[in-house]
């Protein structure tokens, strides 16, 4: 109707200007006069033929509405006729439109894609971040003689522990990569950020192999690959500290993995990464420093064997349907810097079994039994006297074992009791050394997830020192809160 | 400590000798005499309508169990293993899996399964998805789907559309048995439209009754059938009630008449025995997946039982 109107009036502006020229001109004028008059008689007709039609159309609508009212009733079997041949028009329809591809992509339905993503469609990472923070009073004034983990309090009072940036998304068809950084305040304030992980794993290297290349927290043991945030209690286990120092063993490297093809669960993998540097606490660690009364020396890589060398085994069983079970077996060895020709090799075991009923409620209840052992083996140089030249300390082999246990009981939705037992020990004169010193820990806890991305946690832990002749009472209160697309974590 | 001494060497070059050995030796171990399709589903429910339109071509195992929560699963390393060898894996999509797939996935290293690639199968691909958020949606409003509800299969028309999907993909992987994937789909859909039917006059009668559920699992089942959902016994996805909350929502079940409350096997019933007490609504544990219940094994029995026993209850209120 709308567009008529304006061909008219249109029309009608045009009228004057028309009619000046007639005069002026020939008959060719008068004659397009002519048809154009005898147009706007015949749109003229047109339009009271529409005006009629559309009154009548309102008329009908007007008695479809009355009758609409109270609506003939199909039996419900018709309706079920009708609306059966309607959605298989609806499919023929669409089937027609389809071109074969890999992925079908078909009007209606959801596409494989997050609807709401797609107005957003962007090549951007996932993105989290995971703040982890604790309140800490105990009867011991200094922090670090009671624990041995970087991310675990430092002060009485309050601590950040943890703010873990997180990325990761796919490569290219070959690779996924990850990314960890984490910021932390230290006692004097001081924010450092840290390159926890980065690295990019394959996506489907043939054989059943796979290999992760980059900066990572190598394979040894449960706890080390895991960070802070993932751990059931709101400090790490001594003996980690022990053999790994309190950042955990990760260092450049690559790792090659190898699914067995068994009818159960079965993985090899062998990690090689860079030697030095704190985060690799046993083997060549940070030159300058002083480790069991022995200064680090300055020692390059010659060879392979100056390398980190991580073997490890993993297999799981499937005990019920209810229960799992997880072994693990590890070894690592590569040079240390306290001799020249020195090397470290630590070798551990690992159990992780579980129990969640198939009807969970969101998880719960469940309980958990996780248990670390490791020992090692560390070829201690001799020390000199600087000025004199004399031997303060000889060539030693330092034996140093520890263990940790924990159970965990999900007794009721978002309630979690835990209790965990640590036990470390040196071989020889380790007595002196808080590095080596016999040491046992008693610690329950009790957590409360308000859901999957908050938790409150409150610990205690009983620190017996036998060696120093004293224990420490420590309670911690830690908290935690993850924002934005975190990937799910591994059993 | 001689013993450690003992084991003290491990050599490097050992080391990468043992693991070339291993990786030549897999080929030879890994024999695909494969004469069935292996698929894998993430749920029960797939894993139903993959043995339907598959039949004797195909072996089909769903990683959940029915009557677990699809969104917690246990991600056991068994499953590594079963993904590792698969032909197909069929997931629902829509984030239901988000938190225990990706991790396998990435473990079992297995070509077939990897985005796009033609053994993998999103369920949720052709269905007209309910729920999905038009506005902006955080945490704060609960576990939320960014991509709508994704317990699409509740709705048996969409149950004919995942078959549709899933015989598309056989055929794609298996071109030579298109002919039966193909038989087997009309089979299988024109059993389930004989049977809608059945359900559809059977609901007739309840057609707009209020209900309660737990978890908005059944929401597909509710628009199809022509029940109205009230509320639920969660405020938000994922969030426990608060007994203030409790209160709000006995009030309205009283006040809007709901005689039944939909429950699913894996929740735990002691609060909605509380909600039932105080409002003499019915709880009713329907299965949302096969094998939710002992009793209820196939596609279509879930909608069999679960109208059964909404039907009694219902006509039991009235």
């Amino acid at each position: 109707m709308r567009s008529i109107a304006r061909v008219l009036v249109l029309a009608v502006l045009c009228l004057p200007s028309v009619a000046a020229f007639a005069d002026a001109t020939s008959d060719q004028f008068r004659n397009e006069l002519e048809a154009l008059k005898k147009q706007m008689q015949e749109m003229q007709r047109t339009i009271k033929e529409q005006q009629k039609t559309i009154s009548n159309q309102q008329n009908t609508i007007d008695k479809l509405e009355k009758t609409a009212a109270k609506p003939v009733e199909l039996p419900p079997a018709q309706k079920e006729e009708l609306r059966k041949e309607l959605t298989q028009e609806l499919a023929r329809e669409e089937r027609k439109t389809v071109t074969p591809s890999p992925v079908p992509a078909r009007g209606r339905g959801f596409g494989g894609m997050e609807p709401f993503a797609r107005g957003i469609q962007s090549l951007n990472p996932d993105i989290s971040i995971d703040g982890l923070f604790a309140a800490a009073a105990s009867t011991e004034d200094d922090f670090e003689r009671l624990f041995t983990g970087a991310h675990d309090p430092v002060q009485r009072g309050f601590t950040l522990q943890n703010l873990e940036l997180t990325l990761g998304g796919a490569v290219d068809p070959y690779f996924r990569g990850d990314v960890h950084l984490v910021y932390q305040i230290d006692r004097r304030g001081k924010s450092t950020l840290e390159v926890e992980e980065a690295y990019l794993t394959t996506l489907s290297l043939p054989s059943n192999l796979q290999l992760k290349a980059g900066q990572f927290f190598t394979q040894f043991g449960r706890l080390n690959p895991t960070h802070p945030h993932t751990w059931d209690f709101s400090d790490q286990p001594l003996v980690n500290g022990r053999m790994f120092g309190g950042d955990g063993l990760r260092n450049p490297g690559m790792q090659f993995s190898y699914l067995l093809p068994l009818p159960f669960y079965m993985e090899a993998m062998t990690t090689v990464q860079d030697s030095q540097g704190e985060t690799a606490f046993s083997f060549r660690n940070a030159p300058g420093e002083e480790l069991f009364g022995r200064p680090l020396q300055e020692r390059k890589v010659r060879g392979l064997d100056d390398l980190l060398w991580v073997p490890r085994l993993r297999t799981s069983f499937n005990l019920s349907d209810t229960q799992t079970l997880l072994l693990g077996a590890s070894g690592a060895t590569g040079p240390n810097a306290s001799g020249l020709h020195t090397r470290t090799n630590i070798y551990g075991l690992d159990l992780y079994w579980r129990w969640k009923p198939l009807d969970n409620f969101n998880g719960w209840p469940f309980v958990s039994f996780q248990t670390e052992g490791m020992f090692r083996d560390y070829q201690a140089g001799r020390a000199l006297d600087e000025t004199s030249g004399d031997l303060l300390l000889p060539r030693r082999t330092l034996n140093d074992w520890g263990m940790y246990s924990q159970i965990l009981w999900g007794f009721s939705p978002r309630w979690v009791a835990g209790m965990r037992f640590d036990y470390v020990e040196g071989n020889g004169d380790a007595r002196n050394d808080p590095n080596r010193d016999r040491r046992l820990r008693y610690s329950p806890n009790i957590t409360f997830y308000p859901s999957e991305f908050s938790k409150w946690r409150l610990q205690y832990n009983f620190d017996d020192q036998p060696d120093r002749g004293r224990h420490d009472h420590t309670i911690t209160l830690q908290y935690e809160f993850l924002i934005g697309t975190h990937g799910a974590h591994t059993f | 400590m001689k013993i450690f001494g003992v084991c003290a060497g491990i050599s490097p070059r050992w080391l990468v000798a043992g693991l070339i050995a291993v990786s030549i030796v897999t080929p030879a171990l890994n024999v695909q005499a494969v004469e069935r399709l292996r698929v894998i589903t993430s749920t029960p429910d797939f894993a139903a309508i993959a043995t339907e339109v598959g039949g004797d071509r195909v072996d089909v195992l769903s990683l959940a169990k029915g009557t677990q929560n699809p969104h917690f699963v246990d991600a056991r390393p068994s499953f590594i293993v079963e993904l590792n060898k698969a032909d197909m894996l069929i997931e629902g999509g829509l984030e239901l899996e988000i938190g225990w797939l990706p991790p396998l996935l990435l473990s079992a290293r297995n070509p077939n399964l990897q985005p796009n690639a033609p053994g993998r199968v999103v369920a949720a691909l052709n269905v007209p998805i309910l729920e999905v958020p038009t506005f902006r949606v955080d945490r704060s409003m609960g576990d939320v789907h960014p991509a709508g509800n994704p317990h699409f299969t509740l709705d048996p028309d969409n149950g004919k559309i995942v078959a549709e999907t899933i015989a598309d993909a056989l055929i794609r992987i298996h071109p030579q048995d298109a002919a039966v994937f193909q038989a087997n789909l009309e089979r299988f859909k024109n059993t389930l439209d004989a049977k809608i039917q059945q359900w559809v006059a059977q609901m007739e009668p309840f057609r707009g009754a209020k209900v309660v559920s737990y978890h908005k699992s059944y929401n597909y089942f509710i628009e199809r059938f022509g029940l109205e959902l009230a509320s639920t016994v969660e405020p938000k996805p994922g969030v426990p009630p608060s007994p203030a909350y409790v209160e709000t929502l006995t009030a309205l079940m009283k006040a809007q008449g709901v005689r039944v409350v939909m429950l699913e096997p894996y929740y735990v019933r002691a609060l909605p025995d509380v909600i039932s007490r105080e409002t003499g609504a019915q709880i009713l544990v329907l299965p949302t997946m096969p094998g939710g219940i002992p009793e209820v094994q196939t596609y279509a029995d879930v909608f069999q039982y679960n109208i059964n026993a909404l039907t009694n209850a219902l006509r039991a209120g009235q």
